[in-house]
């Protein structure tokens, strides 16, 4: 072969395969209608009306039959205090099941709790969490038995007869939404009430907060008021960068919560 | 190629061949997946429906329904709260779980204790919180072993109708 073949042959190939397969494939509009159903839920948290009354958790582990006494949850509160000599305190005392009933942050097992001057206080917050039902969600992706998956209505569930407790979705979830159910002994997490929601119903941790800090709605209907908050105002996501696309919108999010 | 290529090589092919037979047989029929595809939901069917069919315990009292549940049989009481200050709250939130209730059970047990309160009163010194517009007391100060349902009416707690 000549240099000349050589050169010409080499650009030739390297034009070829920097085509990306996805631009030779024509849309069919059949399937981009059939990719688009009529229902696909979202989660609405207005982190401004949070209070932190816990009410939500506690609804949601009597609802849900996730033991009181045990340290997991589908859904807590976190605690943010700033104080103005710059330090940052995250707490949420069992999942903020009871709420929080004191002013001293704990900082941990070991730490103890951290008693905190209310004229040192800075800015404090509530931040009601709960699984994000990503759109491209990395715990299911994992799964080396097919036990968790997306509905396709949105949902992320997952089969308890399969489920062999492995614990790849528990390390792979960036929100750390996912744990062990004491009982079951099988990975467990929130399933956006999918027993009531189906039933026009709302969730129990929508049912329960009175001030309306969270909210849901089927993202598909523009007409929803919810939706439309969605859509106009300004939301943000947990952890964006991991590019699992989060469907838990947030009101007010700040930076430091992640 | 030689023997020692092909026997190993045999081998693995066979494994594989089993694995694939065995998983034939082993997952049943009713494994698909959605429109998620298959690396987002590849799962049993089946399974969605048990997800569906779960107990309701909560009725819905929420915000947006005001007490209609509940409203039925007691609506004195829900016409006291639904005016303002504590008639955002749903019943439930207090009262527990409605489940069945009036068959089963036929009395909800009423959480009497201050750590219900407390949720919402304890002072907190937040002023960039939403929590700044609820009266607070500290709990170790206010009255002290005492319920908070003896002096307060949970249902209408105006300080001056005490």
């Amino acid at each position: 072969m000549k240099r000349r073949d050589f050169l010409k042959n080499t650009i030739v190939a390297i034009a070829g395969a920097s085509v990306p397969l996805s631009a030779l494939e024509f849309i069919d509009p059949q399937e981009v209608l059939a990719a688009n159903p009529d229902i696909h839920w979202a989660f609405l948290i207005n982190t401004h009306t949070c209070v932190g009354c816990g009410f939500c958790v506690k609804a949601c582990k009597t609802e849900n039959d996730i033991p009181f006494e045990a340290n997991v949850s589908r859904t807590w509160v976190e605690r943010y205090v700033f104080t103005k000599d710059d330090r940052r305190y995250i707490d949420s005392p069992k999942a903020a099941l009871y709420g929080f009933t004191d002013s001293k942050v704990d900082l941990g097992e070991h730490l103890g709790f951290k008693d905190i001057e209310p004229e040192n206080v800075g800015k404090a917050f509530f931040v009601p969490k709960l699984c994000n039902h990503c759109e491209a969600p990395a715990c299911t992706q994992v799964c080396p038995v097919g036990a968790t998956y997306k509905t396709d209505d949105g949902i992320v569930l997952i089969d308890r007869s399969w489920c062999i407790g492995c614990g790849y979705c528990v390390m792979a979830c960036p929100f750390g939404a996912r744990f062990f159910h004491p009982v079951h002994n099988v990975v467990d997490k929130c399933t956006f009430c999918y027993h009531r929601i189906t039933k026009d119903l709302e969730t129990a941790c929508v049912n329960a907060c009175p001030f309306g800090a969270r909210k849901m709605c089927n993202i598909r209907d523009i007409n929803d008021p919810i939706t439309k908050i969605i859509l106009n105002d300004r939301v943000g996501v947990l952890k964006d960068e991991f590019g699992t696309k989060p469907q838990a919108f947030y009101i007010g999010l700040a930076t430091e919560v992640r | 190629m030689k023997s020692h290529v092909w026997r190993p090589l045999y081998v693995v092919i066979a494994i594989i061949a089993g694995l694939l037979l065995f998983r034939e047989f082993y997952v049943p029929d009713t494994f698909g997946s959605g429109e998620y595809g298959f690396m987002y939901s590849y799962h049993n069917l089946e399974n969605q429906e048990v997800w569906k069919n779960q107990p309701l315990k909560y009725q819905d009292t929420g915000k947006q329904k005001m007490h209609e549940y509940c409203g039925e049989c007691h609506g004195d009481v829900v016409d006291i709260r639904t005016e303002d200050l504590h008639g955002i709250i749903p019943c439930e939130n207090c009262h527990g779980p409605a489940l069945e209730h009036p068959d089963e059970p036929e009395l909800l047990v009423v959480n009497r204790e201050r750590g219900v309160c407390l949720r919402c009163h304890t002072l907190l010194p937040y002023t960039t919180s939403e929590r700044k517009r609820i009266p607070g007391i500290n709990p170790n100060e206010h009255n002290v072993d005492e319920a908070c349902v003896d002096c307060h009416d949970p249902h209408n707690p105006r300080l001056e109708d005490m």
